[in-house]
């Protein structure tokens, strides 16, 4: 049997035992149950890629069973296995595997344990199905399934108003993504005639210039079709539009963030574009939505990143710019940059979502980040690990010489955009440059609330539910108002447990050396070998970036430096100065920390006239016009006939039978007279 | 087994069963219905067994002439199998779910073999004033369910339900009676190949129209739907839902596509309007639903609305998707209306909002439900899903904007059905004795697991499902080429402009 068939169902046995199994089984197994097939499946699936990043692995398809043939329209269950997938598998099984170890941890309080875990599983499951497809019909599959399991997963703590809301948000939300990218299959199907994604991506070429009939209108064929291609990555990526289900998902547990909402799930759109970057090639209009709709798209959520103050919603934000510059760079034409990105992203933001599962483990479910401060004596191994994040996804490095992940990744993502010399690359750079001096200001900003300054928590509620609860077990050895006025109200955080900090310690060495380990294989001169074909690799363009001007490449360094010198001032030297500031700017500052005011917009012109427009559709329509005049309008017919209706009801069998008997006389009679 | 008669077999069971029902007492009654069934279940699993896919296109053939050309006329194709399958599988199902009924239980059980009988006819009939009367006949004992065992408004939503559905079909009948002089015959199959005049088409269409746009429910004429729904009991919405609803889809694919094709390529437009607004309107109200049944029963309307589009798709995945659509509802909409059955019968309330928090208490009535509401919203392996695409995708080629409007409601879909589940299982256990009813009995879990298990099972593998009825949609699509409108996506062919450089690319 292939090993493929391992990496991808392991986790769905897992899922299925330990999801029925349950309290039969109890938390232990169905704990080790998943957690071994994922650890499995996670060495399978390293033994794939670095075979293909060493020994230059041939591309493979895996078929397992017939699914759909309808006329000339088919699609089966495949596997499809090639550098692109190789890189997509290391990803979501490492993250996932260790977000299923770090929940030992971080959930071991809670009752549903084995729930949890099961989902888990079964997200896993759903992400493989979908960056293995081999046809665009399984990956919508994966991409729905994964839907389903980040929808069960944000409300798994379902008791929560906040959490099943978020729940059907984002289901909803991605739906919306979803009907686009489904009418991007029917179109792409109408053109080619098949559903086959080697197959669309040879032919797509011949069908440039040529035009089609959209809802009316006339467009080029390969531009309509990637655009409605792309709204489905914009829902699942959560681009500016569709973003507003992301910062909600993290009423999600913070492990089911760092795997599902930050590296993996997310970033299936980034995927979809890549793995059909020879089909988006072909439309150059394609090429520019995705560049603007990712440059919009890391400006706006970096805004809005810099004004939170619950730690989760900041990485949120972080993590919808992040996907901006993957986009970006997947429009301008450099998917292995954007590929790159994925990776290394992958590794240091989950990095950041987990090493905030444990900030928030210590202080007792306390988000806010105004509730923290010098937490970096308390817990200083969480406090290591997220410098490495922080320094990750800053671009910490100096150029030609060395640097964290995300500066190999980045930065190449804006030498990409630069020099791709178009309108859309230029505007992307600059979007791109602000929003490094942007990242690096509230990344910093939130290291320094949590971990630095004197301890704020003494006002937290979550805190104070957790000493006075504490206080009741041992009332006498502690006197009550001790006089705690060091702002800890007599509370010390705990460090996490060790298989919380083991998951901190491997994605930390992600962090600080994968843009330094795979910068060669993922986007050097000679890449082309190592992605074979699975992306439209173009070679020029790693020229040109290589050829840019120095100021190109210094200029992330020097934000990233502005960036982390407006954050110490502002949070480590002169505390005040953010309120007052605020306070200048105050309509700025309220436009951007209510996010711009999507949610309000939306819930105006969208939810709330949903639910106008069903109520009226029922009462007025329904009830109002069609019943009125329909039947009840021709109720004088009823109303004669309701003495005979009445006896009719009187329950006598024989009445019964005389009805249908008359029935069926009457019926026989017709076919006798004609 | 060439020349048994098994299809009458299969109409006399539930027959003779209704009658042995009516004389004794209500225990014996349940258990005479629940072997009944069951037997007609196993002879369903004979029937599939034995159907030759790609053999003759109609197979089991019986054929006894009675009087004034009027014959019993038995036979079936692979759509009419699937349809079969879907009504002998329901069937004990819902005598299953009949436990709570308390009164007249003899008649109930003979009610529901009756229609089970009649149902079985209906696909069957190879005759045209045989499948006639079948099919207004099924009116009679659903009539009776709904009046007699149905809820406190059950005699206005029984006179609602017969009133339309009768309506329509005395303009069906009239066409019929015309056809019938016109072409000399009375046999299906040789009427399926018959051309009328195409200005006699247009009408006998709209005679049919007018019976069959009724039973789907179409929109406007959808409203008895709800109200019978509401009132009737759990088994009478299952196979109100299941099965009666498909008669109208059946009746299209059967009569109207290939009998008159020119005048459904004419009409289509007509269907076209219907079904988007049927779409985007009927979502709408299942939105604001307080009702459970009735909310199921406006998400009806609306899956509906995704078959007539499909039908009208004039080409294989269309009509394909139609059928799968059509076999996906029946079983996903009967099991939502059984899974409303299992807290009604707990707490004999409908109102959604005195429920809560179920997922606590009853969790493994909270999986079968997400699974159940998954499919509804046609989420991919499960059932709802293959359909849901292949009619969409279908439509898309003759019309980009109806595929778009009545894709809206995948979106609309979701947001209702999650809802919905989001009241009944999700947040606090708000109500004291919601949070004490007890999770699935036996019997419950009797019912619901094997749907389930039909439900994945076409999501994962339709292939059992499409193979028996391929031969038979490509005959259709081939009796439709003719009459097919064109396409409005109007694609030009491509011109390459870069050809050498687009071939560099592919290289490296």
């Amino acid at each position: 049997m292939d090993p493929i068939l391992f990496i991808v169902f392991l986790p769905l046995l897992a899922a299925i035992i330990g999801g029925l199994g349950n309290r039969m089984l109890g938390n232990t197994v169905v704990k080790s149950l998943t957690t071994g097939a994922l650890f499995i499946a996670c060495a399978l699936s390293w033994k794939i890629f670095l075979g293909f990043l060493m020994h230059g692995a041939e591309p493979q398809v895996v078929p397992v069973l017939q699914w759909v043939q309808s006329g000339s329209l088919s699609f089966d269950w495949a596997f499809r296995v090639d550098t692109l997938t190789a890189v997509m598998l290391v990803v979501v099984t490492t993250v996932s595997a260790l977000v299923h170890l770090y929940s030992w941890g971080y959930m071991a309080e809670d009752p549903d344990q084995p729930r949890f875990f099961a989902y888990l599983s079964l997200f896993t499951f759903a992400m493989l199905m979908l960056v293995t497809a081999d046809n665009l019909v399984q990956m919508f599959f994966g991409w729905e399934g994964v839907g389903l399991a980040s929808y069960l997963l944000i409300g798994f703590w379902f008791r929560k108003p906040s959490a099943s809301a978020a729940a059907i948000k984002a289901f909803v939300v991605n739906r919306v993504g979803d009907l686009g990218f489904m009418l991007g299959i029917f179109g792409t199907f109408l053109v080619f005639n098949t559903v086959s994604i080697p197959e669309i991506l040879v032919r797509a070429p011949a069908m440039a210039g040529s035009t089609i009939h959209f809802l009316g209108t006339q467009w080029d064929t390969m531009t309509i079709l990637c655009i409605l291609l792309f709204i489905g990555a914009m829902g699942k990526s959560a681009q500016l539009g569709l973003h507003t289900w992301l910062p909600d998902a993290m009423e999600g547990p913070t492990p089911v963030s760092a795997l599902i909402h930050a590296a993996t799930m997310v970033t299936a759109g980034v995927f979809m574009v890549c793995r059909l970057s020879p089909m988006f090639q072909t439309s150059p209009v394609a090429m520019d939505v995705v560049t603007y709709v990712g440059a919009a798209t890391l400006f706006f959520a970096a805004t809005i990143g810099t004004t939170q103050w619950d730690i989760k919603r900041v990485i949120a934000y972080s993590t919808c710019s992040q996907l901006g510059y993957m986009f970006v760079a997947a429009g301008v034409g450099a998917p292995g940059a954007a590929m790159f990105h994925l990776f290394t992203h992958a590794f240091f933001k989950a990095l950041l979502f987990l090493g905030a599962g444990s900030v928030i483990h210590a202080m007792h479910h306390e988000q806010d980040m105004r509730y923290y401060g010098g937490l970096r004596k308390h817990i200083p191994l969480t406090y290591w690990a997220m410098m490495m994040g922080t320094l990750a996804i800053t671009g910490v490095g100096i150029v030609d010489v060395a640097g964290f992940a995300g500066f190999y990744s980045k930065d190449s993502i804006l030498e990409a955009a630069y020099a791709s010399a178009s309108q859309s690359g230029r505007f992307g750079f600059w979007m791109g440059i602000t929003a490094a001096l942007l990242t690096s200001f509230y990344s910093w900003r939130l290291v320094f609330l949590t971990f630095f300054g004197k301890p704020r928590w003494a006002q937290s509620e979550h805190i104070q539910h957790a000493v006075h609860d504490d206080h009741h077990g041992h009332d006498h050895a502690h006197a009550h108002g001790h006089g705690h006025d060091d702002g800890t109200a007599g509370y010390h955080p705990h460090e996490s447990p060790l298989n919380m900090l083991i998951p901190l310690g491997v994605l930390s060495l992600g962090a600080v050396f994968a843009g330094m380990i795979f910068s060669h294989a993922f986007i050097s001169d000679g890449a082309g070998e190592f992605w074979r074909g699975s992306i439209a690799f173009g070679e020029h363009l790693i020229h040109e970036m290589h050829a840019v001007p120095g100021w190109v490449k210094w200029a992330p360094f020097g934000v990233m430096i502005t960036g982390l010198a407006v954050a110490i001032y502002g949070y480590v030297l002169n505390p005040g100065f953010p309120a007052r500031f605020a306070a200048a700017i105050k309509p700025l500052y309220t436009f951007v920390y209510n996010k711009w005011f999507f949610d309000e917009l939306y819930d105006r012109i969208f939810v709330r006239p949903a639910f106008w427009l069903g109520d009226k559709f029922w009462k007025l329509g329904d009830i109002g016009l069609i019943d009125r005049f329909g039947p009840n309008g021709s109720a004088w017919v009823v109303a004669q006939g309701s003495r005979f209706a009445s006896k009719l009801q009187t329950g006598f069998l024989y009445s019964y039978a005389l009805v249908m008997l008359v029935g069926l006389t009457a019926a026989i009679t017709w076919v006798l007279v004609h | 087994m060439a020349g048994f008669p098994i299809l009458s077999l299969m109409l006399a069971v539930p027959l003779v069963a209704a009658f042995i029902c009516l004389v004794v007492d209500a225990k014996t009654a349940r258990t005479v219905a629940l072997a009944a069934t069951l037997a007609d279940l196993a002879l369903g699993v004979v029937l599939w067994c034995q159907f030759d896919i790609g053999g003759a296109q109609w197979q089991f053939q019986e054929s006894k002439p009675l009087f004034a050309g009027f014959s019993w006329k038995l036979g079936i194709d692979g759509i009419a199998l699937l349809l079969i399958e879907l009504s002998v599988f329901l069937m004990p199902i819902c005598i299953l779910a009949s436990q709570s009924i308390e009164k007249r239980v003899g008649e109930y059980m003979a009610a529901f073999l009756i229609m089970e009988a009649l149902m079985i006819g209906v696909f069957a009939a190879q005759d045209l004033f045989l499948f006639y009367i079948f099919f207004e006949a099924g009116l009679i004992p659903m009539y009776l369910i709904i009046g007699v065992w149905g809820g406190v408004d059950r005699i206005y939503a029984s006179y609602k339900f017969f009133l339309y559905t009768l309506l329509g079909s005395v303009l069906m009948l009239i066409a019929m009676i015309w056809m019938a002089n016109d072409a000399g015959t009375t046999d299906i199959p040789t009427l399926m190949a018959y051309d009328f005049p195409v200005d006699a088409q247009k009408w006998l269409w709209l005679a049919f129209f007018a019976s069959f746009a009724v039973k789907m429910p179409m929109w406007p004429v959808h409203t008895w739907l709800p109200d019978a729904h509401v009132q009737a009991p759990t088994a009478g919405s299952v196979i109100l839902a299941g099965v009666l609803l498909k008669m109208g889809g059946y009746g299209f694919i059967r009569f109207s596509l290939p009998m008159f094709p020119q005048a459904s390529a004419d009409f289509a437009w007509l269907i076209y309007w219907l079904s988007m607004i049927a779409v985007v309107v009927t979502s709408l109200i299942a939105l604001v639903q307080h009702d459970m049944k009735k909310l199921i029963a406006y998400s009806s309307v609306a899956h509906m609305a995704i078959v007539t589009v499909g039908l009208f798709a004039f080409n294989t995945q269309g009509l394909e998707g139609t059928m799968l659509v059509m076999l996906s509802h029946g079983l996903v909409a009967g099991a939502l209306f059984l899974c409303v059955g299992v807290i009604y019968d707990r707490l004999h309330t409908r109102e959604i909002d005195r429920y809560g928090g179920l997922s606590i208490n009853m969790p493994k009535y909270a999986l079968f439900f997400m699974l159940f509401t998954m499919a509804s919203v046609g989420l991919p392996a499960t059932s709802g899903f293959v359909g849901e695409f292949l009619s969409l995708a279908g439509i898309y080629q003759q019309s980009s904007l109806v595929a778009f409007v009545a894709g809206t409601g995948v979106i609309l879909g979701a947001g209702y059905m999650l809802y919905l589940y989001r009241r009944i299982c999700f947040g606090d256990q708000k109500n004291a004795d919601a949070a004490a009813m007890p999770d699935l009995n036996l019997r419950e879990w009797a019912m619901l697991a094997p749907i389930a298990a039909a439900v994945l099972w076409m999501g994962v593998y339709p292939e059992s499902f499409l193979a028996p009825m391929r031969a038979d949609i490509q005959a259709l699509e081939a009796r439709l080429a003719s009459a097919k409108p064109a396409g409005d996506a109007q694609l030009t062919a491509g011109q390459p402009a870069m050809k050498t450089e687009a071939h560099s690319e592919g290289a490296h």
